[in-house]
C-alpha cells in the first residue's frame, strides 16, 4: 500500500514533468525557425546545398530537366531538385504559393511565376530576395525592357528574371486534316485561316466528315488565346487598366473573346474539354480534338508524357494563328526570401534564365526563350521541333518573339482569371446557359476582384 | 478500466490513519495533495490542452476574425456582421448549403440501411465469420484520395465505366461533373463505398449487445424473422442509431475530400459550383481568394449548421420504436 501511493507521486510528478516539458517546446517552437535558418547558413558554405526548384505546368512543364541533369552533373556543390507541384496555376499552384510566402515557410528556394502572378508578386517586395545582392543587376541586357521590368517589385529591386515568353501559334493533327480532306502542309493550313472566321468554316469543314473528333478542345484555350489578341488592340490591358481596376465589363477585348468562346461551343465544335485537365490529356491520348491554341510553352504540353505523348509523334504540326500574333503566358523565376540558400538560388536562377539552359529548354520542351541571347543563337533560330513534324518552331516563334508586346495584368489577375476561366469552361459544359454565360462571367469576376 | 478502480478502493481506505503522521510536514502534505487531487486531473489534461490548443483556440480565433475583413495579401479591417449578412445574401454560398444537404441525403439514407442490413447479415451464424466481418472494413483502410481517384475513372464522361454501362441500355453520356444530380449521386456512391462497412461493423457491435432470450421469447410468441428485426433489433439498436447517425450528420456536413478529388483539386467543385461543398466554400474563400474573414465566418455558420442538423437528426432518431 505504501508502494501504490508512492507510484501514484511518482506518476503525478511525471504528469507535470510532462506537462512543463510540453509547455516549453510549444513556447519554444516559435523561436526555432530563426536559430534553424542561422544553423542551415552556417552549414552551406560546408557541405553540399541541395536547391528546390519548384514550378508548375502540363507536359514537360518548364522545360527543365535535361538543362538540370546538365547542371547536377557538372556541379558537386549545389544539388538542383527540380519539383514540377502541378499543372494549374491560378486554382492550385499560386494559392499555395502565396500562403507560404505568406507564412516564411514551405516555398523552394527557386520559383517559377506565370505572368498572371506576377501583379501581386511585385507588389509583395517582402516575400523575395535581392537578386541585385548577388550581382544578377548585370544580366538586364538579355531581357527585352518589359520583360526585365516586370521582375522589379514596386520599390525597385530585382526580384525575378523571365524565362520565356508565349508567342502564338495553332498545333494540329496532320492526319487528321488529311482524313477530312483539308491540307495537311503547314503553310497551306496557314493560308486556310487568315481570320478566326475562316478558322470556323474550315472547323465546319471538318466536322462534316469527322464525327469522332471535335475541331477544338474546348472553350478555355482559345478563349486566352483570342483574349491576347484582342488585348493588344485595346490598350494591352485585359481584365484589370493600368491602375488596377477591374474593367472585365469595359474592355472590348474580354467581350470578343467570350463571344468567340460561345460561338464555337454553340456550334458544336468542341470537345468540351477543360485545359490543363486529366480529361484534356487523356482527349490528347484517345484523339478528341483535331487543332489547339499553341503558345511557344503549349508544344511540351501536347508532347510531354502527360499529353498526347510519344504516339503521336510527327501526327502533330504548327501552322500559324488566325487573327495575328499575340502573347500569352511565359514565366519568371524568383527567390524567395524564406530561402536558406538565397546565394546559391541565385546562382541557379541565373544558370536557369542563362543562354544556355534556355536553348536546351527551347530544344527540350518548345518553349520559346525570353532571354534574347538564347533567342538569337542558331541554335534556336533554326531549330526544328522533331515532334511536331519537324515544324520550324525557330522561325515560327523567334521571329516574332522581340516584337512581342506585354498584356497588362492586375494585381488579382489570377484570381479573376480562375473565376472567368470557370464560367468559359461552364457555358461549355452545359452548366450555365449561353444566355446567362456572359452576366455571370462579369459578376464572378467582380466578386474574384473584390 | 472500472473494476481496477473499484478494486483498488478497498487497500486505500485503510490509508488516512498512516497519513496522519506525515501531515504535519507541510512538503509531504502539498505531494498528498497532488496524489489524491490533482493527479487525476493533470492526468487527463494532456488531451484537454491538446483540445485547448488545436480545438478551442481556433474556434474562438475563427470567430474573432469572422467580424473583419482580412485579405492575406492586403488589409485587415474591422467589419463587425458585415461578413455574416453579406454571406446570408450570396447564392455561392446556399448553393454549397444545397449541395451539401443534397449529397448528405443521398450518400447517408441509403448508406445507413445499407449497413443495417449487412450488419443483420454478420449478425447470423456464417462460415468464415472473422474473415467476412473484416472484410467489410477493407474500403476504410484505402486512402479517400485514392477512392476519388478510381471512381473519378468511373465516372468519366468519355471514357468512363459507368456510361460504358449504361450505353448497353441505350442511355446517352452523363457528363458527371457538369451535372448537378448526377455528380451528387456519384460522389455519394463514393461515401458510401468507404463508409458503409464501418456503420455495419457499428451496428453489429450493438446487436450483439442484444440479450439473446428477447428473441427466443418472441419466437415462442411466434413472431417472423422480420417482425424480430424490426420490433426488437431496431428499437434496441437505438443508442448506437443515435451514435451513428451523428457521426454521420458531422461526416456528411463537412465533406470535402471527395467532391475536392472529383474536380481534379479543384474546391470550385465543377465549373459552376455543381458540388461545391460548405467545406470547399470555406476552402476557396480562405486559401483562394485569401478572404480569411469571410471564410471565417462562413466556417460558424457551417457550424451552426451541423449543430441544427444533428439535432434534428437526433430527435428523429429518438423517436425510434417510439413507444419507450
Amino acid at each position: 500500500m505504501f508502494n501504490n501511493s508512492r507510484r501514484g507521486r511518482l506518476l503525478a510528478v511525471a504528469a507535470v514533468a510532462a506537462l512543463a516539458l510540453g509547455v516549453t517546446t510549444a513556447c519554444g517552437s516559435d523561436d526555432k525557425p530563426a536559430d534553424n535558418a542561422a544553423g542551415g547558413g552556417s552549414t552551406a558554405a560546408a557541405g553540399p546545398v541541395t536547391i528546390t526548384l519548384q514550378t508548375f505546368g502540363g507536359g514537360k512543364n518548364f522545360g527543365y530537366k535535361e538543362a538540370v541533369d546538365k547542371w547536377n552533373a557538372e556541379h558537386k556543390d549545389i544539388t538542383i531538385k527540380y519539383d514540377n507541384l502541378t499543372d494549374q496555376f491560378e486554382q492550385v499552384y499560386w494559392p499555395q504559393m502565396i500562403q507560404w510566402l505568406q507564412s516564411g515557410a514551405g516555398a523552394g528556394d527557386v520559383v517559377g511565376i506565370d505572368e498572371g502572378g506576377m501583379g501581386l508578386a511585385k507588389a509583395h517586395p517582402e516575400w523575395w530576395a535581392d537578386l541585385g545582392e548577388f550581382g544578377l543587376q548585370n544580366r538586364k541586357a538579355d531581357f527585352a525592357d518589359w520583360k526585365w521590368e516586370n521582375g522589379v517589385t514596386a520599390d525597385g529591386k530585382l526580384f525575378g528574371l523571365g524565362t520565356d515568353v508565349g508567342g502564338m501559334s495553332l498545333c494540329y493533327r496532320r492526319d487528321l486534316f488529311e482524313k477530312a480532306g483539308l491540307p495537311a502542309d503547314r503553310d497551306e493550313v496557314s493560308k486556310l485561316w487568315p481570320t478566326w472566321d475562316d478558322f470556323v468554316k474550315v472547323a465546319h469543314k471538318f466536322q462534316d466528315k469527322i464525327k469522332d473528333t471535335k475541331f477544338v478542345d474546348g472553350t478555355n484555350t482559345l478563349y486566352n488565346v483570342v483574349l491576347v489578341q484582342e488585348a493588344a488592340k485595346n490598350g494591352n490591358v485585359s481584365y484589370f487598366d493600368k491602375d488596377n481596376n477591374l474593367i472585365v465589363d469595359k474592355n472590348p477585348a474580354v467581350k470578343s473573346a467570350y463571344d468567340f468562346a460561345q460561338k464555337i461551343s454553340q456550334e458544336g465544335l468542341t470537345a468540351k474539354l477543360r485545359n490543363f485537365t486529366p480529361e484534356w490529356n487523356t482527349g490528347m491520348k484517345k484523339s478528341q480534338f483535331a487543332t489547339l491554341g499553341c503558345p511557344s510553352w503549349m508544344l511540351g504540353a501536347v508532347s510531354g508524357d502527360g499529353g498526347a505523348g510519344p504516339d503521336f509523334k510527327g501526327k502533330w504540326d504548327v501552322a500559324a494563328v488566325p487573327g495575328g500574333g499575340g502573347n500569352w503566358g511565359g514565366s519568371w523565376l524568383a527567390v524567395p526570401k524564406q530561402s536558406k540558400h538565397p546565394k546559391e538560388a541565385a546562382q541557379v536562377l541565373d544558370y536557369l534564365t542563362g543562354k544556355d539552359a534556355e536553348v536546351s529548354v527551347f530544344n527540350f520542351a518548345g518553349n520559346m526563350p525570353s532571354n534574347v541571347q538564347a533567342q538569337q543563337d542558331p541554335a534556336v533560330q533554326g531549330a526544328k521541333n522533331e515532334y511536331f513534324n519537324d515544324a520550324p518552331v525557330g522561325d515560327i516563334f523567334a521571329k516574332s518573339a522581340s516584337a512581342l508586346q506585354p498584356v497588362f495584368l492586375g494585381v488579382k489577375h489570377a484570381q479573376v482569371k480562375n473565376a472567368v476561366e470557370s464560367v468559359v469552361s461552364a457555358i461549355d459544359d452545359g452548366s450555365v446557359p449561353y444566355a446567362n454565360g456572359w452576366k455571370k462571367l462579369v459578376d464572378d469576376a467582380v466578386k474574384a476582384a473584390g | 478500466m472500472s473494476l481496477h478502480v473499484d478494486a483498488g478502493r478497498p487497500t486505500r481506505a485503510p490509508m488516512p490513519p498512516g497519513r496522519r503522521h506525515v501531515r504535519p510536514r507541510s512538503g509531504r502534505s502539498f505531494l498528498t495533495w497532488l496524489d489524491l487531487k490533482a493527479a487525476p486531473y493533470l492526468l487527463v489534461s494532456p488531451y484537454y490542452l491538446l483540445f485547448l490548443i488545436f480545438g478551442l483556440f481556433p474556434l474562438g480565433f475563427t470567430l474573432y476574425y469572422s467580424f473583419f475583413d482580412y485579405d492575406l495579401t492586403g488589409t485587415v479591417e474591422w467589419t463587425g456582421l458585415g461578413n455574416y449578412t453579406a454571406m446570408l445574401g450570396d447564392a455561392d454560398f446556399w448553393k454549397a448549403v444545397v449541395n451539401t444537404l443534397a449529397m448528405f441525403v443521398i450518400a447517408t439514407v441509403p448508406q445507413i440501411l445499407l449497413a443495417l442490413l449487412l450488419a443483420n447479415a454478420l449478425n447470423k451464424r456464417i462460415k468464415f465469420q472473422l474473415f467476412v466481418r473484416l472484410g467489410v472494413l477493407l474500403p476504410l483502410v484505402t486512402s479517400v484520395v485514392a477512392v476519388a481517384v478510381v471512381f473519378t475513372q468511373l465516372y468519366g464522361r468519355d471514357w468512363g465505366v459507368v456510361n460504358w454501362i449504361l450505353s448497353w441500355f441505350g442511355a446517352d453520356p452523363i457528363d458527371w461533373k457538369a451535372q448537378r444530380l448526377p455528380s451528387w449521386i456519384a460522389i455519394a456512391t463514393m461515401i458510401d463505398w468507404r463508409w458503409t462497412g464501418y456503420n455495419a461493423i457499428i451496428f453489429l457491435a450493438g446487436m450483439q449487445t442484444i440479450p439473446k432470450d428477447l428473441y427466443e421469447a418472441a419466437s415462442i410468441d411466434g413472431a417472423s424473422r422480420r417482425r424480430q428485426f424490426w420490433q426488437i433489433t431496431i428499437p434496441m439498436l437505438r443508442p448506437t442509431m443515435i451514435f451513428v447517425v451523428l457521426n454521420s450528420t458531422i461526416g456528411g456536413l463537412t465533406l470535402f475530400s471527395e467532391p475536392t478529388t472529383f474536380y481534379n483539386g479543384n474546391v470550385h467543385g465543377g465549373s459552376d459550383s455543381q458540388f461545391q461543398t460548405v467545406s470547399m466554400f470555406i476552402f476557396e474563400q480562405g486559401f483562394r481568394e485569401f478572404d480569411y474573414g469571410y471564410a471565417s465566418a462562413a466556417a460558424w455558420l457551417l457550424f451552426l449548421l451541423i449543430l441544427v442538423g444533428s439535432a434534428i437528426n437526433f430527435l428523429l432518431i429518438r423517436r425510434i420504436g417510439g413507444n419507450k
